[in-house]
C-alpha cells in the first residue's frame, strides 16, 4: 500500500504537467471550436472543413503525409535490416549516428535545404557543372515531401530496428534448418515479427507529417497550403481563433482515426507501441 | 541496456525537436522606472536602446514582433501591459477605432520639432486629429529587380509580374494587403477599395500570376535576390536597400501605376502603465543622435529632418531610401478595412494560396 502511494506520489509532477499543458489547453481549444466570436454556441467552425479550400488543403496534407510515410518506410526498412544484421558489437554507436543530425535544430536543417535546392543553389550548381539541365524544385510540393522525409526518417528507422532486435535468432536458424530460403524466411518470419515496429514507425511519421506546417512554410514558399498552414493562418493572420480551433479538432479526429486504423492492423498480443 | 539507451535517445530527440517552438512569457513589471516597448524586429540600433537606459535610468523591457498581425495578436492577448508600441498606419487606425490609443503629450517632447511636417501631414489618414502618433520610419512597396536579368523598362509597370518570360523568377510579397495592392493599382482601382467586384478582379489576376511565382516571401526576399535565385521581387523599400548593399546588380523601382506609402509610428496604447517614461522614450527616438543611429541601422526613410545633416549626398539622393516627391505622389496609404472587407480579403488570400 505504502509502495503504491509512493509511486503515485512520484507520478504527481507528470500528472500536473499533463493537466496544465495538455488537458486544459485541449478544453480551451474545444471551447473555442464550438463557439463563435460572441461566445455563443455554434458548430460552424467544425463544419467549415467542408469549405472547398479547407477540403483541398486537408486532401493535400493527407496525400503529402501518405507519400512521405511510404518513402520513409521504403528507405528505412532496408537500413534497419542491414543495421540489425551487421556483425559488429557496437550497434548502439551506429544507431547514434542516425540520430546525430537530430541534435541540430530542425529549423536550421530545413533552412540548409533551402540553400541546397534554390534556383542558384548547391544542387543546381553541381548539375550545371556536370552539364546537366538545372531543375526547379525549391518551393514545390516535391521540396516539401523531401523536407518531411529528411526530417521524419529516423522516427521510422528506430522502431523498426528495435522490433528487429527483438526477434530471436533461433527462429531464423530454425527456418533455415527446415529449408526456407532467404526470401521465404523474410516474408514468413522477419516481416510479420517486425510488424509492431513498422506500425509504430508509420504512426510516428504519418501523424506529424499530417499536421506539419513549418516544413511547407519554409520549403513550400507560401505556395503549398497544408491544413496545418490554414490553421496557423487562422490563428495569426485572420485572428479567427474559433475557426482555427474548429479545424484543429477536425485534424485531431483524423489523427485519431489514422491511429485507430493502424492499431486495428496491429492485433499482436504484446502491443509494443511507442505511442 | 542498449535498447533502453536507444529509446532514451529517441525520446531525447523528440523532446528537443518539439521544444523549439516554445517561447517564454515575461510578466510585466509595475515599478515606476521600467518601460515595456513593443516594436518590429530589427527596428532599432542596439546602442540606442542601451543609451536610453543609461541616460534615463529607466529599465526597458523590449519586445519584438514579425508582422502587423502578430503585433495585434500579442497586444490583444493582454498578458503584457505595453507602454509604447511602434506599428504601421492601418493597424494604428484599427486600434484607434477600437479606442485603444491614448493621446500623446506633445508639450513634453523637446525634439518633436525634428519631425518632417510633410510626413505628419501624411499621417492624417490614420491619425486625423494628430493627437496619437509620432512617425518613426516610412517607405514604399515596389519591385526589386536584377538589372542583369530584367530591363528597366519592363519593370516600370506592375505588368512585368505577369510576364511569362520570368516564370519561376518572380518573388511575390507574402502579405495579404500588399499583394492585393499590386493588381488593384494595375487595374486603376483605389488600393483601399471595399468593392467586392473589384477585389474579385484583383484576386483573379493574382491567381493568374501564381503560375509564374517562384515563392511568396517576406523576410527572405532580399537573400533570395542577393543570391540571384529570382529576377524580380515585390518588397518594401528598406528590404530592397538592404539587398542592394550586398549585390550591386540589384535596383528598385516603384512602377508608374504607383504603389503604397507606409508610415510606421509610435503610439501609446491603453495598457500603458508608465506614461512619463513612454514620453521620454518617444522624445529620445526623435533626438538627432538616436534617429541617425537608427536610420543607419534600419535603412528606411526617416521622417527626422536632423538626420540629413549627418548623411552624405549619395545616401540622400538614393531614391530607394528616400522616395522622391513624384514617387510619393503616386503612392497611397492604406486605410483600415472594416471587418467585412477584412474577412472577405482574408478568404480570397486563403483561396489564392490553395489555388
Amino acid at each position: 500500500m505504502t509502495n503504491k502511494l509512493r509511486t503515485s506520489f512520484l507520478a504527481m509532477p507528470y500528472a500536473i504537467w499533463i493537466l496544465i499543458c495538455t488537458i486544459l489547453p485541449l478544453f480551451y481549444i474545444l471551447g473555442y471550436a464550438i463557439s463563435n466570436g460572441d461566445g455563443s454556441f455554434t458548430i460552424s467552425n467544425l463544419t467549415a472543413i467542408a469549405d472547398p479550400v479547407h477540403l483541398k488543403s486537408l486532401g493535400l496534407s493527407i496525400q503529402t503525409a501518405f507519400i512521405t510515410t511510404v518513402i520513409c518506410l521504403i528507405m528505412a526498412y532496408p537500413v534497419a535490416l542491414i543495421l540489425h544484421n551487421l556483425k559488429i558489437t557496437n550497434k548502439g554507436f551506429i544507431v547514434f549516428l542516425f540520430i546525430l543530425p537530430m541534435w541540430m535544430n530542425f529549423m536550421l536543417r530545413i533552412l540548409a535545404w533551402q540553400n541546397i535546392l534554390s534556383n542558384n543553389g548547391i544542387l543546381n550548381s553541381i548539375l550545371s557543372a556536370i552539364g546537366l539541365p538545372t531543375i526547379h524544385i525549391l518551393y514545390t510540393k516535391g521540396a516539401v515531401i523531401l523536407g518531411m522525409v529528411y526530417d521524419f526518417l529516423p522516427y521510422m528507422i528506430l522502431p523498426i530496428y528495435n522490433s528487429l532486435s527483438k526477434i530471436n535468432d533461433d527462429i531464423i536458424e530454425a527456418a533455415a534448418d527446415l529449408g526456407a530460403g532467404w526470401l521465404n524466411t523474410f516474408i514468413k518470419i522477419t516481416l510479420p515479427l517486425s510488424k509492431d515496429g513498422i506500425i509504430s514507425g508509420i504512426i510516428m511519421v504519418f501523424v506529424p507529417a499530417l499536421s506539419s506546417f513549418v516544413v511547407s512554410n519554409l520549403l513550400g514558399g507560401g505556395k503549398v497550403l497544408l491544413i496545418g498552414n490554414v490553421i496557423e493562418q487562422e490563428f495569426t493572420l485572420a485572428r479567427n481563433w474559433n475557426l482555427g480551433s474548429g479545424l484543429s479538432i477536425i485534424l485531431m479526429l483524423f489523427v485519431l482515426l489514422s491511429m485507430s486504423i493502424m492499431n486495428r492492423v496491429d492485433n499482436s498480443e504484446n502491443g509494443g507501441m511507442l505511442i | 541496456m542498449k535498447k533502453k539507451f536507444i529509446s532514451f535517445l529517441s525520446l531525447l530527440c523528440l523532446t528537443f525537436t518539439s521544444c523549439f517552438s516554445f517561447t517564454g512569457c515575461k510578466s510585466d513589471a509595475s515599478s515606476s522606472d521600467t518601460l515595456v516597448v513593443l516594436n518590429y524586429g530589427k527596428y532599432i540600433e542596439a546602442d540606442v536602446l542601451k543609451r536610453f537606459q543609461e541616460e534615463t535610468g529607466i529599465t526597458v523591457k523590449y519586445e519584438e514582433y514579425e508582422s502587423v498581425e502578430d503585433m495585434y495578436a500579442k497586444y490583444k492577448a493582454g498578458s503584457i501591459n505595453y507602454d509604447v508600441i511602434c506599428t504601421s498606419d492601418y493597424m494604428i487606425e484599427t486600434l484607434g477605432k477600437e479606442g485603444e490609443l491614448i493621446p500623446i503629450d506633445y508639450s513634453s517632447l523637446k525634439y518633436y520639432k525634428n519631425i518632417d511636417p510633410a510626413i505628419i501631414e501624411a499621417s492624417s489618414s490614420f491619425d486625423p486629429t494628430h493627437k496619437y502618433t509620432i512617425p518613426y520610419f516610412y517607405g514604399t512597396v515596389g519591385i526589386l529587380y536584377n538589372t542583369k536579368m530584367v530591363d528597366e523598362k519592363t519593370v516600370s509597370s506592375w505588368n512585368s509580374l505577369w510576364d511569362s518570360d520570368y516564370s519561376n523568377q518572380i518573388v511575390m510579397i507574402n502579405s495579404q494587403r500588399d499583394a492585393f495592392m499590386v493588381p488593384l493599382k494595375l487595374l486603376g482601382y483605389d488600393i483601399n477599395t471595399t468593392d467586392k467586384a473589384e477585389l474579385d478582379e484583383a484576386f483573379n489576376m493574382l491567381c493568374d500570376e501564381k503560375k509564374y511565382v517562384y515563392a511568396y516571401l517576406m523576410d527572405e526576399t532580399y537573400e533570395c535576390m542577393v543570391s540571384e535565385d529570382a529576377a524580380m521581387a515585390v518588397c518594401y523599400s528598406g528590404e530592397a536597400a538592404m539587398g542592394m548593399e550586398y549585390n550591386e546588380d540589384l535596383a528598385y523601382v516603384v512602377p508608374e501605376e504607383g504603389g503604397n506609402l507606409w508610415i510606421d509610428s509610435w503610439f501609446v496604447p491603453r495598457t500603458c502603465k508608465h506614461y512619463d517614461a513612454a514620453m521620454k522614450w518617444i522624445d529620445f527616438m526623435c533626438e538627432e543622435e538616436a534617429a541617425t543611429a537608427n536610420f543607419e541601422y534600419v535603412w528606411y526613410a526617416t521622417p527626422n529632418l536632423t538626420v540629413a545633416a549627418n548623411e552624405d549626398e549619395e545616401t540622400l539622393a538614393d531614391e530607394t531610401v528616400f522616395p522622391s516627391k513624384e514617387t510619393l505622389e503616386r503612392c497611397d496609404i492604406y486605410s483600415a478595412y472594416d471587418n467585412e472587407t477584412l474577412d472577405y480579403t482574408t478568404t480570397l488570400w486563403k483561396k489564392l494560396k490553395a489555388y
